[in-house]
């Protein structure tokens, strides 16, 4: 029988959500031996599940298992810079599958890739030469979180096609995979001063249609951004939403034009506006926002969502689901109309991703 | 003979790893490379690359706090602590 499954990755260990109708839902985990779990994805191709984690006392690697968290493997085998280079890896921040490869974001920022399973790593790029990578190894220029590559994406219309976010620099598009990048930061906003014409700003999050793959939507430091040419320009669609900041986002896998954001208030607490938990929706590519918060706490909930915290499956009716900094993790089945808790006293929560299974 | 003493967070990674074993070696290094030897992957558990030890993980020989090239010649208990830290 079909299953929903969703991967959620926390501050001690990987825990799994499942569903048999989107309704009741049983937990499993957790797993990784209670190690800080960064981004956790699923692989459709083999059916496996990669967990980026890194402890405190042993190190990063990128963690699998083969059956949906019965049974685990771990590896770090390549994940490591030339020691002589003087950079050094702090954690593992990101991953992404496709057509048996997959890559993993680290810090310092770099890229390395498998083609056996997560067994073997070896460096696939940093972007080095790339406007301001002359500076980003260095911590002290580094935003909080020290994420290096926060986020990675392969293009569904190119299997070369890759996309990268260095946290604090911006957005990079490959076509020769990895062989060669351009800076997809046009048009974004940035109220700092910038060394670099084409970098210098902070891209939180980059989610892409699926059913229009020029259109893609990004949560910003500094604003929501839409594009309609793949990246080339962006354009600023924050008016109507109650702040600027954020991380987390969604695409509607049907419809180009309705998108999901989970605005957080900019100070330094990151957590929702006035305690009101919401989730924020377009119809119409950002023209106009609909708050979102029936089933949700309406106050006192000092709640935060990060980057990878928020995934939206591709039912016809699809599915959206959000974790907290505070171990909730909410549904919603009517395209964000309702939501439920469906899970609670987990530890922080990092990562939201859902997968279809069998 | 060094009789090594390892950290209740590494016996869960790696199946069949116990927590005292005895290795023949000449360094603290020689150990972990044994130890790599039958259970790969457990290097990179307690050693950055360099390599060095990785900052929480402590080497004690004979009680005294030991380094990768600290020797282990002769009866010698290696212990390697988790340190304790987190939250």
């Amino acid at each position: 029988m079909p299953r929903t499954q969703l991967l959620i990755g926390t501050r001690k260990g990987a825990f799994f959500l499942e569903s048999d109708d989107r309704k009741t839902w049983e937990l499993r985990g957790p797993f990784c031996e209670g190690w800080p779990v960064y981004h956790m994805i699923h692989d459709p191709g083999s059916g496996a599940v990669y967990a980026a984690a890194a402890s405190e006392w042993h190190g990063q690697a990128v963690w699998r298992s083969p059956d949906l968290g019965e049974t685990w493997t771990h590896s770090s085998d390549g994940i490591a810079y030339d020691s002589e280079a003087g950079r050094k890896i702090s954690k593992v921040s990101t991953l992404a599958v496709s057509d048996g490869r997959v890559l993993v974001g680290v810090e310092a920022p770099g890229i390395f890739e498998s083609r056996d399973d997560g067994q073997t790593w070896s460096l696939l790029s940093t972007l080095a030469g790339q406007p301001g990578s002359d500076t980003w190894d260095d911590p002290s220029t580094q935003p909080p979180g020290h994420l290096g590559i926060s986020a990675l994406m392969f293009d569904s219309e190119d299997a070369d096609g890759l996309w990268a976010i260095v946290q604090g620099v911006g957005l990079f598009e490959t076509t020769d995979y990895a062989q060669s990048w351009t800076p997809r930061n046009r048009g974004l906003r940035a109220d700092w001063p910038r060394e670099h014409e084409e970098v210098g700003f902070c891209v939180h999050k980059l989610v892409r249609s699926p059913v229009d793959a020029d259109r893609m939507y990004q949560q910003n430091h500094v604003g929501m951004h839409r594009t309609d040419d793949a990246g080339h320009t962006w354009t600023e669609i924050t008016e109507g939403l109650p702040t600027e900041f954020g991380f987390a986002a969604a695409t509607h896998p049907h419809d180009r034009d309705t998108f999901y954001v989970i605005p957080l208030d900019p100070g330094h607490g990151r957590t929702m506006p006035d305690g009101h938990a919401a989730v924020w929706r377009t119809r119409d590519a950002g023209s106009s926002w609909q708050c979102l918060d029936s089933g949700l706490p309406k106050q006192d909930a000092h709640v935060g969502v990060l980057r990878e915290a928020m995934a939206i499956d591709s039912e016809d009716a699809p599915g959206l689901y959000f974790g907290t900094s505070t171990g909730q993790v909410f549904a919603s089945t009517d395209e964000g109309d309702t939501w439920t808790q469906i899970a609670d006293y987990l530890p922080a929560i990092s990562s939201v991703e859902v997968a279809r299974t069998e | 003979m060094a009789e090594v003493h390892l950290p209740s967070t590494l016996e869960p990674l790696f199946p069949g790893l116990p927590r005292r074993l005895d290795v023949q070696a000449q360094t603290v290094g020689e150990v972990i490379d044994q130890l790599e030897h039958t259970w790969p992957g457990l290097r990179d558990r307690l050693c950055e690359p360099g390599p060095t030890l990785r900052h929480h993980i402590h080497v004690y020989v004979n009680r005294e706090r030991a380094r990768l090239d600290t020797p282990v010649a002769g009866e010698t208990r290696v212990d390697v602590i988790a340190a304790i830290s987190g939250g």
